[in-house]
């Protein structure tokens, strides 16, 4: 019961345990380095450094009256912020974290990440929908665009790595980048599956369906206490999610760089996944910091007329030159 | 066609620079001072908490002439005059509501006698709102303040007990008008 296989429960426990754990610590770090960006110090006054910021953030979000206009569709109000947590804490199962470690290895594992992100999308639909809000609904309308064209080219830019690792199993991918790290023969992929999962989080900047100077807060307006909190929580679980499998699509997951390999496999493959993600969670928080949101015809035209036909001559190019090199 | 990839170009290439100088933020010097921990230095002239000033001799500077009550743009100061045996004017009550201050520094403008001046402390925060209600005695301190050398009675022609017309500073004894007869 107790050894590293995949799908032991000491897996799910420790894995589910560090998602919720480092998703609640994100907080109170992109906090901490949106501070840093714009030379402020950032929330350092609770805790360590600050770092019991996020529980104190919780533990406000808790307390606040968690309140359901009367004008609302009660059912669908309650239940769409459940949705997107949910959504993206199962996509984790099918996350290789190490050499034996993970939740469970589907065959499909990228299309279940794909199904995931598609249900996601209805959270933020609903709860535009459920609250009766021109600004709600706005918000609403312009997250379910963006996700639904987005997840369009999301899911191409993975089919160049689904051909050269010859499966949509994540394990195998990872196992597959043992000697060379997909960002190489995928760069045009990686940029595109980068871009496609800023807008998929819905973070900035392509932050429309939020969209603060220009609807209010989108499709959570009407949303307070817990009931918020479950959306901002689903949102950081989504940037976690996408900041784990950029590096297990193209940074070869567990794989040390430079053959810097730790002596265990376990520990050095948590050890270098846990880098690679620090990595990508402050480049997140960068892209937060730098850019400024495009108009929404600009987000549109971007996605598909240059997005959609990146990704397509990729997956064509990839294809032609695995058929032409294997047979 | 090749004019619009140009541009595209650039705008990717604008956006990689801007993420790469807002990158660099990360290794300057930070703006914040971590206030109550670190006291920001105060200059002299800031206007903040209101005191009342004495004269070098130690006495109450104000003589209640209600000069800053008038140039108050928000009504905070209330004041009543009263007079002491020796004739020297001073306030029975002097009182501000600094939940209606707004630190303009019109009072210490208008003040003749340097009575009335603005401090450098700014932590004013109170839990209840009545005790932003100060009274002279809390306003009232044991020295001159900004300016060390100023005494108005010293100065004035009013003359107060132990002190005549004539008798202050660089000013000449009383004409005798009836010495002016012809």
């Amino acid at each position: 019961m107790f050894d590293f296989v995949v799908g032991s429960p000491i897996n799910i426990a420790l894995i589910l345990g560090a998602v919720l754990f480092v998703t609640t610590m994100l907080i109170w770090i992109e906090r901490r380095f949106l501070g840093f960006f714009s030379e402020r110090l950032g929330p350092n006054r609770v805790g360590p450094w600050g770092s019991f910021q996020s529980f104190a953030d919780v533990i406000k979000l808790i307390t606040k009256e968690d309140w359901t206009p009367p004008f609302a569709d009660k059912p669908t109000f309650i239940i769409a912020p459940l949705i997107v947590p949910i959504a993206m804490l199962l996509s984790f199962a099918v996350v290789p974290i190490a050499p034996g470690v993970g939740i469970m290895d589907l065959n499909i594992g990228l299309l279940w990440i794909m199904a995931m992100a598609g249900l996601a999308a209805y959270s933020a639909m609903l709860g535009g929908l459920a609250s009766n809000n021109k600004f709600a609904l706005l918000g609403g309308l312009r997250a379910a665009g963006q996700m639904i064209s987005y997840e369009v080219f999301m899911g191409i830019s993975m089919l160049g790595i689904v051909i050269l690792a010859d499966s949509f199993n994540m394990r195998t991918i990872v196992e597959a980048q043992e000697d060379q790290w997909f960002i190489i023969p995928q760069f045009f992929g990686f940029i595109v599956f980068m871009v496609a999962a800023l807008a998929e989080t819905k973070r900035w900047p392509f932050d429309l369906a939020e969209g603060e100077s220009e609807i209010i807060s989108g499709f959570n307006t009407e949303y307070s206490g817990m009931k918020f909190g479950l959306f901002f929580v689903g949102e950081y679980i989504g940037m976690l999610l996408m900041s784990v499998l950029i590096p297990v699509l193209f940074f070869g997951g567990w794989h040390a760089p430079f053959g810097l390999d730790l002596p265990w496999p376990i520990i050095s493959g948590v050890f270098w996944l846990s880098v690679k993600i620090g990595a990508f969670v402050i480049f997140f928080i960068l892209v937060r910091a730098a850019l400024v949101r495009p108009r929404y015809d600009q987000l549109m035209n971007y996605g598909w007329l240059v997005m959609l036909p990146l990704s397509l001559v990729n997956l064509l190019v990839t294809g032609a030159i695995v058929l032409t090199q294997g047979g | 066609m090749l004019q619009a990839l140009g541009k595209q170009v650039h705008v990717i290439w604008s956006q990689i620079v801007t993420l790469f100088l807002v990158f660099m933020h990360l290794f300057k010097k930070k703006d914040t001072v971590e206030y109550p921990d670190v006291m920001p230095y105060m200059f002299p002239r800031w206007r903040g908490r209101i005191i009342l000033t004495r004269d070098p001799d130690g006495e109450e500077r104000c003589v209640a002439c209600n000069l800053c009550a008038v140039a108050c743009p928000v009504d905070c100061i209330a004041l009543q005059k009263t007079e002491d045996e020796n004739g020297r004017w001073y306030p029975e009550f002097f009182r501000i509501n600094f939940s209606r201050c707004i630190m303009c520094g019109f009072c210490e403008e208008a003040c003749p006698t340097h009575a009335i001046q603005l401090t450098p402390d700014f932590e004013m925060a109170e839990y209840v709102r009545q005790d932003m209600v100060w009274e002279k005695e809390h306003m009232l301190i044991n020295g001159t303040g900004k300016y060390h050398d100023y005494n108005f009675y010293k100065i004035a022609g009013k003359a107060i007990g132990g002190k005549g017309k004539g008798e202050a500073r660089s000013e000449l004894p009383p004409i005798d008008r009836r010495s002016l007869l012809p």
